[in-house]
C-alpha cells in the first residue's frame, strides 16, 4: 500500500523504518522458540540420569558439524558483503555474493542430510535416548529455518530482483537488509547449538 | 477521496482475501463470535450432563453421541471440557480482543491509513482461520477432539486420542497472534500521527501494545512446547514421560527419563501472560467508555499506563503458583507465592483508577457504559477470588476444585467478554454508520448480568466444599459433596437462561445492520482521533482529511470551553 | 545505522572479512579445547563463552547492532530477561523439590 509512511524511510522520533522494527520483533519471537527449546534442552539434560546425555552426545559427527559450522560463517559474511555491494551499486557483485551465500546453505543442508542418514543407517532415532530427541528436534527446527531462509534468498536472487534493481534499488536493499538479519539469526542459532550438542 | 491509487477491486478481493485492516478486523469478529457462540453450545451440552447426569440428552442426543444411545459418556465429557477452553480462549477471546478490536481500532485511534504490514495482516487472519478449522475438523476424525484439557498435561496428553489435531491447531494459532501482535506493535510505534505523541495515546492501544508485547515473548515457548510434544506423540520421544511410567496396565514403551513438569512450566510461561492477553484489552475497552460516558478526564491516565506495563513484566514470573501441588519446594513456593501478591496491585491500581474516574461525573447510562460499569464489580470479584488460589496454603485445598472454575470465570466471562459487548456496543456505529437499539441493548445487558452470576456465584460455594471441577457426573460419586449438589440445577437453569439472553443481542445486530445510516461522525462525542473518520471509515485510507493530533486522549469538560468535550484532531 | 556512504561501506567490509577470521578461528578452537581432557564444567564455561563471543559479534557488526537505535537494544535487553527467567526458574524447581511423591 503506497499510502504506508515509513516503509523505507525512517520514521524522524523513532530512527527506525517499519520492516526493520517488525523484523527485531519477529527475531525477539524466535527468540523465544529457540529459547523455549533450549530451556528444555537445559532442564532434561539435568533431570536425566548422570553422563546420559554425554554419552550419546559422543555419537554425534563432531568434524561434519565443524564444517557445517564454517559453511554458515560463510555464507553469513556473504550475506552481508552482497548487502554492501548493492549499497556500492554493483549488482554483479550482489548476485554472485547471494549466489554463495545461497549455494553454503544448501551445502549446509546436504552435509545435515548426511548426519541425519547416517544416525538411522546405525539404528538411531529420535525415539532412541532424550539426547536424541531433543537433537532432532532442535536441528530440525533450524533446519526448517534454513529451508524458509533460502527460498527468501533464492526469490531474491531469480530474475526478480533485477526488476526490482531496475524500479526501486532502495527497496531491495532495505529487503536484503531485512532477509540478511533472519539469514545472520539463523547462524546465530548454529553458533549456539553446535556446542551445547556437539561438545559438551 | 475514494480508491485513488487503487484498482478496482471484486468482491473477493474485497471481502475475502482483503488486505484492508477494517475488513479483516470484521472478519476476525465475525469468526471469532461465531466461535464464541460455539464454545458457550459446548458448555450448555456440559451443564446439562453436570445437573442431569447419565441421561438421555433431549433433541440432540441421539444425534451427538448416537453410540451411547444419547448418553454422554466420560470421554466425550472430556472432549468438551477441553475443547470448550481451548476454544473460548484462542479461538474466541483472544481472537476477538486482539485481532478484532486491535486490528480494527489500532489503525483508526492512532491516525494511521492501515496496518505497518496489511498482507502480514492477512496472513495473520489466514492463519487463524485454518487452525480454526482443523480444531473444528478434530471433532469429525475417527480420533475425535482432544479430550486432555486446554492444559494438556502429560502424560495422559501423550497417550488420549485426539490431541495431534489439536496441537497443530495450536501451531496455526500462534502463528497467527505472532504474526498480528508484530504488526500492532510496529504500528503503534511507527504509524502515530503527526502530534500523537506516547502520552496522548488513548489508554486502548496502551492496553494493546502491552497484550501484544506479552503475545510475542510468552507464545513461542509454547509452541516449542507443543512441538516436544508432537515428538513425543508422533515420533516417539519421550520428552514429558518418566522412566517407569505404567499406562493401562502395562510399561510405557519408551526411554524414559523426561519430565511432566518441562510441560507445566512451558505450558504456563504462555497461559499466565495469556490471563492478562485476555483481560488487558478489555481493560482498555473500559477506559474508553468510561471516560467517554462519564465526560472526565480518565483518572490517573500515566498510573494507568505504568500499572499496566508492570502489569505486563510481572506477568512472566507468576506462572508457578498454577503448580503449587506438583511438590514444589518452600523456596519456590515462597517466591511465587510473593509474587503473585505484588501483580494484584497494578490490577487493584486500574480497578481503583476506573472507579475514582466514576466520582463526580454527570454518567450516561447508556448500553457500552452499562457494559462496562459491570465489568469493574464481575472483574472485582474475580480478581479477589484469585488472592486465595495465589497462597500455597489455600490453594492446596483449592486446587483443582470448582472454586478455581467460579474465580477465573468471573475475570473472562462477566469480565472480558462484557467488556468486549461494551465495545461492540460503542463502537458500532463507527464500523457502520447506524446505532444500536438502546431497548434491546438493555434487554441483553440486564439478564446477563444477572444470569452470568446464577451461573458462576455457586461455584465459590462447590469448589468451597471440596467439589472437584473434572467430574463428569457433576461429583454424584462423592458424598462429601452432596450437600453442595443441589446447586448444579440451579446453574444449569442459568446458563440456558444466559443464552437465551444473548437473542436480543443477535436481534439487535441484524435490526440495526439494516437501519437507517446517520451522517453523525462522533455519535458519542468522543475525544479521540477514530471519531474524526467518516463511519464506516474509507477502505485503505481511513480518514478523509490528514490527521494532525493537538490534544491529550480524554479532554473531557474542560473549564471554559463551549462544549464538553474537544477532539484530538480540533486545533 | 550509522552513515551509508561509500567510504563507510568500504570500512564496513573490512571490519566484515575480519570478523569472519575471527569467527573461523574461535570454532576451530573450541572444537580444539572440547578434545583436550578437561572436566565437564570447565569444558562447559569453556564452550558457552566462545559461543556467547561468536554470538556477539554476529549481532553487532553482521546484524550491525553496535550502531542500532536504543529501542531494538531494549527489545532484544527484555527477551534475554524473559530467555533468562524461562531458563532458570525451571532448573531451580528441580532442584527445590519436596521429594517422595
Amino acid at each position: 500500500m503506497s499510502n504506508i509512511p515509513y516503509i523505507l524511510e525512517e520514521r524522524p522520533d523513532t530512527g527506525l523504518n517499519n520492516s526493520k522494527l517488525g523484523v527485531w520483533i519477529f527475531l525477539a519471537s524466535e527468540v523465544m522458540l529457540f529459547g523455549g527449546l533450549f530451556s528444555a534442552y537445559v532442564f532434561l539434560r539435568i533431570a536425566a540420569p548422570e553422563g546420559d546425555f554425554g554419552y550419546w552426545g559422543s555419537k554425534l559427527n563432531v568434524p561434519m558439524a565443524t564444517f557445517n559450522t564454517l559453511l554458515l560463517i560463510t555464507s553469513s559474511v556473504t550475506m552481508v558483503m552482497s548487502w554492501a555491494s548493492l549499497k556500492l551499486e554493483q549488482f554483479d557483485k550482489y548476485k554472485m555474493y547471494l549466489g554463495i551465500t545461497i549455494l553454503c546453505g544448501l551445502a549446509f543442508l546436504v552435509v545435515k542430510y548426511f548426519e541425519y542418514t547416517s544416525k538411522f543407517d546405525h539404528g538411531i532415532y529420535p525415539s532412541s535416548s532424550t539426547f536424541m530427541g531433543i537433537y532432532f528436534t532442535l536441528t530440525g527446527l533450524h533446519v526448517l529455518h534454513i529451508i524458509g531462509g533460502l527460498l527468501v534468498l533464492i526469490f531474491f536472487w531469480s530474475k526478480q530482483s533485477d526488476k526490482m534493481w531496475n524500479e526501486d534499488k532502495d527497496l531491495l536493499a532495505n529487503r536484503i537488509e531485512i532477509t540478511g538479519l533472519y539469514w545472520h539469526f539463523v547462524d546465530l542459532v548454529w553458533i549456539f547449538l553446535f556446542p551445547i550438542l556437539y561438545l559438551l | 477521496m475514494s480508491n485513488d491509487h487503487h484498482h478496482e477491486e471484486n468482491f473477493i478481493q474485497k471481502y475475502v482475501f482483503s488486505v484492508d485492516h477494517k475488513i479483516i478486523g470484521l472478519q476476525y469478529g465475525i469468526t471469532s463470535l461465531l466461535f464464541l457462540l460455539f464454545g458457550f453450545m459446548l458448555m450448555m451440552l456440559m451443564r446439562y450432563q453436570i445437573a442431569y447426569p447419565e441421561t438421555v440428552i433431549p433433541y440432540f442426543g441421539e444425534w451427538l453421541f448416537a453410540g451411547s444411545g444419547g448418553v454422554m459418556l466420560p470421554e466425550n465429557y472430556n472432549t468438551l471440557g477441553a475443547m470448550h477452553g481451548t476454544i473460548m480462549i484462542f479461538l474466541g477471546v483472544v481472537p476477538l480482543a486482539v485481532g478484532a478490536f486491535g486490528n480494527y481500532l489500532v489503525p483508526l485511534q492512532i491516525g494511521a491509513p492501515d496496518m505497518a504490514f496489511p498482507k502480514l495482516n492477512a496472513a495473520s487472519y489466514w492463519s487463524y482461520f485454518v487452525g480454526g478449522v482443523v480444531m473444528m475438523a478434530s471433532f469429525f476424525t475417527p480420533e475425535g477432539a482432544a479430550r486432555s484439557g486446554w492444559t494438556s498435561y502429560p502424560p495422559l496428553s501423550i497417550f488420549e486420542s485426539g490431541q495431534t489435531m489439536w496441537l497443530l491447531g495450536m501451531v496455526f494459532l500462534i502463528t497467527s497472534s505472532l504474526l498480528g501482535s508484530m504488526n500492532i506493535i510496529v504500528t503503534i510505534v511507527q504509524l502515530r500521527a503527526p502530534g500523537l505523541t506516547w502520552f496522548r495515546l488513548p489508554f486502548f492501544i496502551w492496553a494493546q501494545l502491552v497484550t501484544s508485547f506479552l503475545l510475542i515473548l510468552a507464545f513461542p515457548p509454547l509452541e516449542s512446547a507443543a512441538i516436544l510434544q508432537l515428538m513425543d506423540r508422533l515420533v516417539g520421544t519421550s520428552f514429558f514421560l518418566p522412566s517407569g511410567l505404567v499406562y493401562a496396565g502395562s510399561p510405557v514403551e519408551a526411554y524414559g527419563s523426561g519430565s511432566p513438569l518441562l510441560w507445566q512450566h512451558l505450558f504456563w510461561f504462555l497461559a499466565h501472560p495469556e490471563v492478562y492477553v485476555l483481560i488487558l484489552p478489555a481493560i482498555g475497552i473500559v477506559g474508553e467508555i468510561i471516560a467517554n460516558n462519564t465526560r472526565k478526564p480518565l483518572w490517573g491516565y500515566k498510573s494507568l499506563v505504568y500499572a499496566i506495563g508492570f502489569l505486563g513484566f510481572m506477568s512472566f514470573i507468576v506462572w508457578a503458583h498454577h503448580m503449587f501441588l506438583t511438590g514444589m519446594g518452600q523456596s519456590m513456593s515462597a517466591f511465587f507465592q510473593l509474587t503473585t501478591m505484588i501483580i494484584s496491585i497494578p490490577s487493584v491500581v486500574v480497578l481503583t483508577a476506573f472507579f475514582i474516574s466514576l466520582w463526580g461525573g454527570s454518567i450516561r447510562f447508556n448500553t457500552p457504559m452499562l457494559f462496562a460499569l459491570s465489568f469493574l464489580p464481575m472483574f472485582g470479584i474475580g480478581g479477589l477470588t484469585g488472592l486465595p488460589l495465589g497462597v500455597a496454603a489455600s490453594d492446596i485445598f483449592l486446587h483443582d476444585t470448582y472454586y478455581v472454575i467460579g474465580h477465573f470465570h468471573y475475570v473472562v466471562a462477566p469480565g472480558t467478554i462484557f467488556a468486549l459487548f461494551a465495545g461492540i456496543y460503542y463502537w458500532f456505529p463507527k464500523v457502520t454508520g447506524k446505532r444500536m437499539s438502546e431497548t434491546l441493548g438493555k434487554l441483553h445487558f440486564w439478564p446477563s448480568l444477572l444470569f452470568m452470576n446464577g451461573v458462576f456465584m455457586p461455584m465459590f460455594i462447590q469448589g468451597l466444599a471440596g467439589l472437584s471441577r473434572r467430574m463428569y457426573d457433576g461429583g454424584q460419586q462423592y458424598a462429601h459433596a452432596s450437600d453442595v449438589l443441589h446447586w448444579n440445577e440451579f446453574m444449569t437453569i442459568s446458563a440456558f437462561c444466559l443464552g437465551a439472553a444473548q437473542i436480543p443481542f443477535i436481534v439487535n445486530l441484524i435490526i440495526s445492520l439494516a437501519g437507517q445510516k446517520s451522517d453523525d461522525r462522533n455519535p458519542w462525542k468522543s475525544t479521540t482521533i477514530e471519531w474524526s473518520a467518516p463511519s464506516p471509515p474509507l477502505p485503505h485510507v481511513n480518514f478523509d482529511s490528514s490527521v494532525e493530533v493537538n490534544h491529550g486522549p480524554y479532554e473531557y469538560s474542560v473549564p471554559g470551553q463551549d462544549e464538553d468535550y474537544c477532539p484530538q484532531t480540533s486545533p | 545505522m550509522a552513515g551509508n556512504s561509500k567510504e563507510s561501506i568500504e570500512h564496513h567490509i573490512k571490519i566484515y572479512i575480519n570478523v569472519f577470521i575471527s569467527l573461523a578461528v574461535l570454532t576451530v578452537v573450541t572444537v580444539a579445547v572440547s578434545y583436550l581432557e578437561v572436566s565437564f564444567i570447565e569444558a562447559f564455561f569453556i564452550a558457552i563463552t566462545v559461543a556467547t563471543i561468536k554470538g556477539s559479534l554476529v549481532l553487532c557488526y553482521f546484524m550491525h547492532l553496535i550502531s542500532e537505535r536504543q529501542a531494538i537494544i531494549w527489545l532484544l535487553v527484555t527477551t534475554l530477561v524473559a530467555f533468562l527467567i524461562l531458563l532458570f526458574i525451571p532448573l531451580i524447581s528441580l532442584t527445590d523439590q519436596v521429594g517422595g511423591w
